[in-house]
């Protein structure tokens, strides 16, 4: 009850075309990866999703149009982690993941002795229970960014946008991230769709892969059909060669260095 | 587990809130107590606390006393009280709004218009308006204030940039410099009357009376209640307008109201006061240094402390240079700047 649809959904800025129109159908509790090079128009498609662009074509969750829908309860369908969050630096990590109880949170009132419930389990299950009292200017950038998914995951909404999650965790709290994302998704049955760079870990946490290249979709599907070698020499402009790991079929994306030594900078890149 | 985080807080809240409400109570009594002619100046409190129901004792102060401190102190610590904390807390909320901890409540042009509107209610006509019952320079300043930063929304509003509040800041400096300039090719062309309107510029607070303050309240009351009911939005905003809008807020709708209640209340004390300024921009500030930089608390504070310190700056003005006044805005700046730069170096601001 809580797919994602897009309908045609095309984003421009001004005269640029970001995105060609967009259709896809993402099912209640399925995770969609997102990938696709530099300024392919992932993050304009999730913009569009949180309602941050003018959009055409139609977005709904379930059987609820996102246009119809007052910001509020958008917010309460949508969790929305930009790529480069606003941190206030001055603020408590508490207090900052309590700003995901928001849409819950009457226009005069203040936030009920659940919403901090909810907060405490969040940090308690990122593991961030050491930095609750602290400011987040005084975090490092992995450990800030965990504390802006717990403040997506306090929002509740069945809908989770991710724009690259994890780009500055190192490889151990990459894997605790997402793997966080997948329990939150087992819990309560989150749908996720994520923009990712890391290719390797988009095809073994997501269920699916959409690959955009300049705004069009230039493949879908499992990792195994989206992830090829030839695709990526093609859309990435990367070297790489493509291993299927015999025992559990992870798709795993290896950059290859050219042998004249100038390999280029996009391969495999996550930074 | 919850508790862990939010215990101390909501205690050292109720901490904060009555150590500041000590601090004002101390202010008023101070600035209740000191002043040309009247008692001796510990009576003063004295009376007031016998003057409390259930209390009754004999403090030496005589009815010629009391009206003195009544009928002329007073008022004038009300005033300045309701002016202080009407500033700092619509600087705060400004200052929230704008994500710029550097912005005062003058900023969209609620100064510079009053300043145009006094000045405009000090030249023309001014033979015939001087005995009225009623002085128009108050009302024209309220009026113009209100006008002014009607003006700059619309204009601001009118460049299409609903998502930020850059343009409207850049807004405020547009209508700012131009009714600056009306107002200085008036005073050009009326150059007796400089002293006049540069005097009501700099701000004073003497000579207010129970009827100076009977006309502002109302609008500081409405205004303070619209903006302590914000107050988490505002803490909303501390993440910027595009994140905040994905939690619900709608931006550009939140800001117009508290924008519209701050400049209400700005307007009406201005009106009677004067341009006071520092007060607005550093009050706020300082509390952040000390207490913190949640909105929750930041308000309630910055309406105490801000009252507070405008009540102790009029009593160092009317007593340094004493039986001259030293203009209060002047004060403001001289004694809260160096203290401001003092909380600045050892206090290390993370931001
Ligand atoms: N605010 C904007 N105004 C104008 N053009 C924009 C704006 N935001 C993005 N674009 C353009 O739209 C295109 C798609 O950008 P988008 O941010 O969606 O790419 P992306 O796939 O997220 O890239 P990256 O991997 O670098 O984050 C790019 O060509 C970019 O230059
Ligand atoms: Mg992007």
């Amino acid at each position: 009850m809580s797919e994602l649809a897009f309908d045609a959904v095309g984003v421009r800025y001004g005269k640029r075309l970001a995105l060609e129109p967009f259709t896809e159908r993402i099912e209640s509790g399925e995770w969609v990866g997102l990938v696709g090079p530099n300024g392919a128009g992932k993050s304009s498609l999730l913009r569009a999703a949180a309602g941050l662009v003018e959009s055409t074509g139609s977005i709904s969750v379930g059987s609820v149009d996102l246009a119809e829908q007052h910001i509020r309860e958008r917010a309460a369908l949508v969790a929305y982690v930009p790529q480069e969050p606003l941190i206030p630096a001055d603020m408590t990590s508490f207090d900052y993941v309590l700003l995901g109880r928001t849409p819950y949170i009457g226009y005069f009132g203040s936030e009920s002795a659940h919403d901090r419930d909810v907060v405490a389990e969040v940090i308690a299950r990122l593991r961030l229970d050491e930095f609750a009292t602290r400011h987040l200017g005084s975090l490092s950038g992995g450990e800030r960014q965990r504390v802006v998914l717990a403040r997506a995951l306090a929002q509740e909404a069945p809908v989770l946008l991710l724009d690259e999650p994890t780009s500055a965790l190192d490889i151990g709290h990459q894997q605790q991230a997402l793997e966080l994302v997948a329990e939150m998704r087992e819990h309560s049955g989150l749908t996720v769709f994520s923009a990712m760079h890391d290719l390797t870990l988009a095809g073994a946490y997501t269920d699916r892969l959409a690959m955009l290249d300049r705004g069009a979709v230039v493949a879908t599907g499992t990792a195994a059909e989206v992830l090829t070698a030839e695709r990526l020499a093609d859309v990435f402009d990367a070297r790489v060669t493509v291993e299927i790991d015999p025992d559990d079929g992870t798709v795993i994306v290896v950059p290859r260095r050219t042998l004249a030594s100038d390999c280029g900078p996009n391969g495999h890149g996550d930074d | 587990m919850s508790d862990k985080p939010d215990q101390p807080v909501a205690a050292s809240n109720s901490v904060w809130y009555f150590a500041s409400g000590v601090v004002l109570v101390v202010a008023v009594l101070i600035g209740a107590s000191v002043g040309p002619a009247g008692p001796p100046w510990w009576q003063v409190p004295l009376e007031f606390l016998s003057r409390l129901p259930l209390v009754s004792f004999d403090s030496g102060v005589s009815d010629a006393e009391w009206n003195i401190v009544w009928r002329i102190r007073m008022p004038r610590v009300v005033l300045g009280g309701l002016v202080g904390g009407m500033l700092s807390i619509a600087g705060a909320s400004y200052q929230g709004v704008f994500r710029n901890p550097l912005v005062d409540p003058y900023l969209l042009g609620a100064a510079a218009g009053a300043g145009l509107g006094a000045t405009i209610a000090l030249t023309f006509g001014r033979s015939a308006t001087v005995d009225w019952a009623i002085d128009p320079v108050p009302t024209a300043a309220f009026i113009a204030a209100i006008l002014t930063v009607a003006v700059t929304y619309a204009v601001g509003a009118s460049f299409g940039g609903t998502r930020s509040g850059v343009t409207l800041v850049l807004a405020g400096v547009a209508v700012v410099s131009f009714v600056t300039a009306v107002q200085t090719l008036i005073l050009q062309r009326n150059l007796d009357l400089v002293r006049e309107v540069f005097q009501w510029i700099l701000g004073r607070l003497s000579g207010a009376t129970w009827a100076d303050i009977r006309l502002v309240t109302p609008y500081v009351i409405v205004s303070c209640i619209v903006l302590m009911l914000h107050r988490r939005h505002l803490d909303v905003f501390r993440v910027g307008d595009v994140e905040a809008s994905t939690l619900g807020v709608s931006v550009s709708r939140t800001r117009l109201v508290i924008v519209a209640a701050a400049t209400l209340g700005t307007a009406a004390v201005v009106s009677v006061s004067g341009l006071i300024g520092f007060v607005g921009l550093v009050v706020p500030h300082v509390i952040r240094l000390v207490a913190g930089a949640g909105y929750r608390r930041l308000l309630p504070l910055s309406l105490i402390l801000g009252a507070a310190f405008l009540i102790l700056a009029d009593v160092f003005g009317r007593t340094i240079s004493s039986p001259a006044e030293t203009p209060i805005g002047v004060v403001t700046a001289l004694i809260g700047a160096p203290f401001f730069i003092y909380l600045l170096r050892t206090r290390k601001v993370s931001a």
